[in-house]
């Protein structure tokens, strides 16, 4: 098994697309180590992309955020301002496992395990995030809810990473949430996550949203019937209602003994309007 | 393919040593270099007892790989105490009985070590979420809770 920790993205490229074997990329290592230990998967080349400085910066571009794919949950927490700007997404990757894995795991090793139930996927596509990947081919943009196609699948092509995620501008009067159902308190995968972004105007009517779900299908779903339900009004009884009935009818879960179909229907339910009304009150103030 | 050769500090002493690919950093400590203190309890980062601090941050050691590490400074479980002189956590571990067969203790003082580094006035919420990875299957959690909260407050007042 080969290792290889390039500072470039090109020399990250030309690794895994002359990879002969199996390659995976290593960023927190958090899922990767753990399946390599179970013998779920055997690289010939592990490609540690945490000395390419791109993918370990957070800047501001564009009146946005970019966050490199190799930036931990510890380190979000810790930004001084991304928090203020995007409270729901730092908590969503800071629900990501232990203190200990918090320090080491990324948004986007998060992403390209490829699971429908990681915590931070529904924020990042409820904040409208589109990923930068590098490839053979050069550069290309994605919308984060066009990465994963199902468990375990990425629409990445051979030789393919994510540099960076790119958050967009925030108007004024704009939050997010994100709230996942567990069985405890800590140290879980989400039965259910749903994440929700927000704008009011000046009155408090909302005029653009965004509604993720997570854990309920194959694939985190970005449910734009969700935000229709509730852009123009001001979340009052009425569009909580429409909004809860359009996430209900997203929902496609599996049944398992973590939760039944039944029991994700409503809990998806139940978490998307809580989140709303969590990303209204914060859009308010902010 | 041959090894990797790594130089990186541990517990503040240059190391230097040869490990394979999939060797992780709890490997390396307790294989190769004699550092038995980091316990092997999950190998799948749930459990904590092989918590150590990289570059300033708490994490699994089971969950890095040893060629990772290289430039990089690791503490460690055997770098708390000075000398014969035990880190104020442990003495409390000690005193207030906050172990029992003691596998899990050493990642539960790294652990613990790193938060009192980060806030010196952690509540009990505080020190519950931050200690959640970190599994005790003897004592119930309430005697390390206060032990680690009975240590803040004696270091407060110096």
């Amino acid at each position: 098994m080969r290792y290889e920790a390039p500072e470039s993205v090109e020399g990250a490229v030309a690794l895994l697309a002359g990879a002969k074997g199996e390659a995976r990329v290593l960023a927190g290592g958090t899922d990767l180590l753990v399946q390599m230990r179970a013998d779920a998967v055997d690289p010939e080349l592990i490609v540690d992309i945490k000395k390419i400085a791109e993918t370990r910066a957070v800047t501001e571009e564009k009146g946005g955020w970019r966050i490199g794919a190799a930036v931990t949950g510890a380190e979000l927490k810790e930004h001084p301002r991304l928090k203020q700007v995007w409270p729901g997404l730092v908590e969503a990757a800071n629900l990501i496992g232990s203190t200990q894995v918090q320090g080491r795991a990324t948004l986007g090793g998060n992403l390209c395990n490829g699971s429908p139930a990681a915590d931070s996927v529904p924020a990042l596509i409820a904040a409208g995030a589109v990923a930068t990947l590098a490839g053979p081919k050069g550069k290309r943009d994605l919308p984060v809810e066009d990465v994963m196609l199902g468990p375990r699948k990425l629409a990445l092509t051979k030789g393919e990473i994510i540099v960076s995620f790119l958050l967009p501008p925030r108007p004024a009067r704009s939050s997010d949430a994100y709230l996942r159902f567990i069985p405890r308190t800590e140290m879980d995968i989400a039965v259910v996550g749903s994440g929700v972004s927000l704008t009011l105007d000046g009155g408090g009517t909302i005029t653009a949203a965004r509604v993720s779900l997570g854990a309920v299908a194959a694939r985190v779903l970005l449910v734009q019937e969700a935000a229709q339900a509730i852009i123009g009004s001001r979340l009052d009884k009425a569009a909580q209602d429409r909004l809860e009935a359009a996430a209900r009818a997203a929902c496609r879960p599996i049944d398992d003994k973590r939760g039944t179909t039944e029991f994700r229907i409503d809990v998806a339910a139940v978490l998307t309007r809580r989140a709303a009304l969590i990303a209204l009150d914060r859009a308010r103030t902010s | 393919m041959s090894k990797h050769h790594i130089e990186a500090k541990v517990n503040g002493d240059p190391v230097e040593f040869l490990c394979e690919t999939e060797d992780t950093l709890l490997d390396v400590l307790r294989d190769t270099l004699s550092l038995t203190g980091s316990k092997e309890g999950c190998s799948s980062g749930d459990c904590g007892a092989c918590s150590v601090i990289l570059d300033g941050r708490l994490v699994c050691s089971c969950l890095v790989l040893g060629c990772e590490v290289g430039g990089r400074s690791v503490e460690t479980i055997e770098g708390m105490a000075k000398g014969e002189t035990l880190h104020p956590l442990q003495k409390r571990f000690l005193e207030a009985a906050a172990l029992q067969c003691g596998i899990c203790t050493p990642g539960f003082l790294v652990a613990s070590r790193a938060l009192l580094e980060k806030t010196t006035n952690p509540t009990e919420h505080e020190v519950r979420y931050w200690l959640a990875g970190n599994l005790c299957r003897c004592t119930g959690y309430d005697k390390i809770v206060t032990a680690v909260m009975d240590t803040a407050a004696a270091m407060r007042k110096g």
